[in-house]
């Protein structure tokens, strides 16, 4: 995969009115078809980073480029997953994957049966049964409504995809079966992903680099290389670099949350004495 | 199986129905017992067995001035439902236009329907118009206010989403936020089919008239100015039946389109 930067972030910082800013020098660097995590502690930007990437929000200082336009101007097609799956319950499965057609007129422009095989496509790649194409969300459990949030995403074919946490209200069986079948989405297809998440465990599966970011106003103090080789298997969360690389990276959102060491190791002493 | 179902059906009705019923049949007899007792004056308070009979004597005409009551409370209603959806679609384009109009659509809810009448009978005259008129801007404003609440409550996620998608604002009002509302202005319907109801038989009592061509609250007004008071209960019964009909006619369909298209009741 060529090294051709994508989202580019210089200087970048945010703020809402008066208040102090949420995001302050923010040097980002993401490429074509790269795969990034972004963790840090609660209240740090990250899914005011994650916004301003998809053009929702302007950014109030600095600079933000995708393919060298700003998100709102760029013609990068970028498809947003937010932590719940904001299904619209009165639309069927079908109708809630076909909406983002509707809206940027593609369902027009391809014409019924064209739009109805994408959203088969997309029905089948996130592991939904044909049969589930005519219920309401209400009828979907959390996971299978996850699911339809993806494919929903997924239908129109983004270049890049925001995930902001999108697994984090699923038990963990579930969170582990989705990171799996999300790896294999981006794996096939190679969509540029900037994924926020609060599972350490989760960013290093998926990702081939995660960014700490510090408490707010939020930076980004540290990069970590994920060197494991795609696709990667369940069995490598075994795996002793696995943990080894887990812990680094909690041991630097420990420390960009302000928790040190030593609080920690006394306080797990004090408890076990 | 379906024995046991359509038994739980049935006395799951009757659990319903039952202690209600129950409590009209008491209420009935003790109501007759008190005219009964106290020797009270049919002009006065006349027995439930004389209002029966009274009903049934003028049933002709009660149905015919219920018909004209309904005819009026429906077309009452209906308007409020189309105008009330359109006034709120205007409110749910911007907060200044809400927070300019709100004040002269809560003159509306505060305006007691009385004192207005006369005016509208004035500007309309006496008869059916205008008593469609009365029920109309009782019944409004529920619509109103429900059916804005549900256009402007929009989760700003999907409203990211749909601008992320590029989403007209044509797009986002009718994809969006008039299906949001939905459940809100069925609400605001349930109450102001009920009011429409109120409405007309204000308006009758005030402006509606006619040889052949009258509805019950003109009815009930006529009938309290001849003393005809078991005439008058009747006609008070009929405009209650009707209220309850047209209040869960809604509530029925409101209730079906929720469970269809929401899932939820």
């Amino acid at each position: 995969m060529p090294n051709v930067p994508l989202i580019i972030a210089r200087q970048l910082g945010m703020s809402y009115g008066d208040a102090s800013p949420i995001l302050k020098h923010v040097e980002l660097s993401v490429a074509r078809g790269e795969f990034v995590s972004i963790v840090g502690p609660s209240g740090c930007g990250k899914s005011t980073l994650l916004r301003l990437v998809a053009g929702l929000r302007e950014p109030t200082v600095g600079q933000l480029t995708i393919a060298d336009a700003a998100p709102g101007r760029s013609q990068t097609k970028a498809a947003f997953v937010f932590q719940e799956p904001n299904l619209l319950p009165w639309r069927t499965v079908t109708g809630n994957i076909r909406l983002p057609l509707e809206l940027d007129g593609s369902h027009t422009i391809l014409g019924k049966s064209a739009s109805d095989e994408l959203i088969e496509q997309a029905i089948r790649r996130i592991g939904l049964l044909p049969g589930d194409a005519a219920k309401r969300p209400a009828e979907l459990s959390g996971g299978m409504r996850m699911r339809v949030s993806l494919a929903r995403a997924l239908v129109t074919d983004p270049q890049i995809m925001l995930l902001d946490e999108p697994f984090a209200a699923l038990d963990d069986i579930l969170r582990q079966q989705l990171n799996e079948e999300l790896q294999r989405l981006w794996w096939n297809k190679r969509w540029t992903g900037l994924f926020v998440t609060h599972n350490v465990s989760e960013a290093v599966f998926l990702s081939q680099r995660v960014l700490v970011m510090s408490r707010a106003p939020g930076t980004i103090l540290e990069t970590i290389d994920i060197p494991f080789d795609f696709p990667r298997s369940p069995e490598l969360r075994a795996a002793p670099e696995f943990a080894s690389l887990t812990g680094v990276i909690s041991a630097h959102l420990r420390r960009a949350a302000g928790i040190s060491e030593s609080a920690t190791s006394t306080r797990i002493a004090e408890g076990t004495a | 199986m379906k024995t046991a179902s359509s038994e739980s059906t049935s006395a799951r009705l009757l659990r319903t129905v039952g202690p209600p019923l129950l409590l009209l049949i008491v209420f009935l007899g003790f109501w007759q017992f008190c005219v009964w007792w106290f020797d009270l004056k049919p002009f006065l308070v006349p027995g439930p067995l004389r209002v029966a009979s009274a009903a049934v004597a003028s049933f002709g005409k009660l149905a015919a001035a219920t018909r004209v009551s309904a005819a009026a409370a429906l077309s009452g209603f209906a308007a409020s439902l189309v105008t009330g959806v359109v006034i709120a679609f205007f409110f749910s384009q911007s907060r200044l236009i809400r927070v300019s109009c709100y004040p002269y659509a809560i003159f509306l809810q505060t305006v007691p329907i009385v004192a207005i009448a006369p005016l509208i009978i004035n500007w309309f005259g006496f008869g059916f118009r205008s008593t469609v008129i009365i029920s109309f801007i009782i019944s409004l404003f529920p619509i109103i206010t429900s059916t804005t609440t549900g256009m402007t409550s929009v989760d700003p996620e999907l409203l990211d989403l749909f601008r992320l998608n590029q989403a007209s604002r044509w797009q986002i009002w009718l994809k969006l936020r008039l299906p949001n509302a939905v459940p809100h202005l069925i609400t605001g319907a349930r109450t102001s089919s009920g009011l429409s109801v109120v409405g007309a038989l204000v308006g009758e009592y005030f402006a509606g008239f006619g040889v052949n061509d009258y509805g019950l609250g003109f009815l009930i007004g006529r009938n309290t100015s001849q003393m005809r008071t078991d005439e008058l209960f009747a006609a008070v019964i009929a405009s209650t039946l009707l209220g309850i009909t047209i209040f869960g006619t809604v509530s029925m369909a409101g209730a079906f389109v929720l469970n269809r298209w929401y899932n939820s009741r």
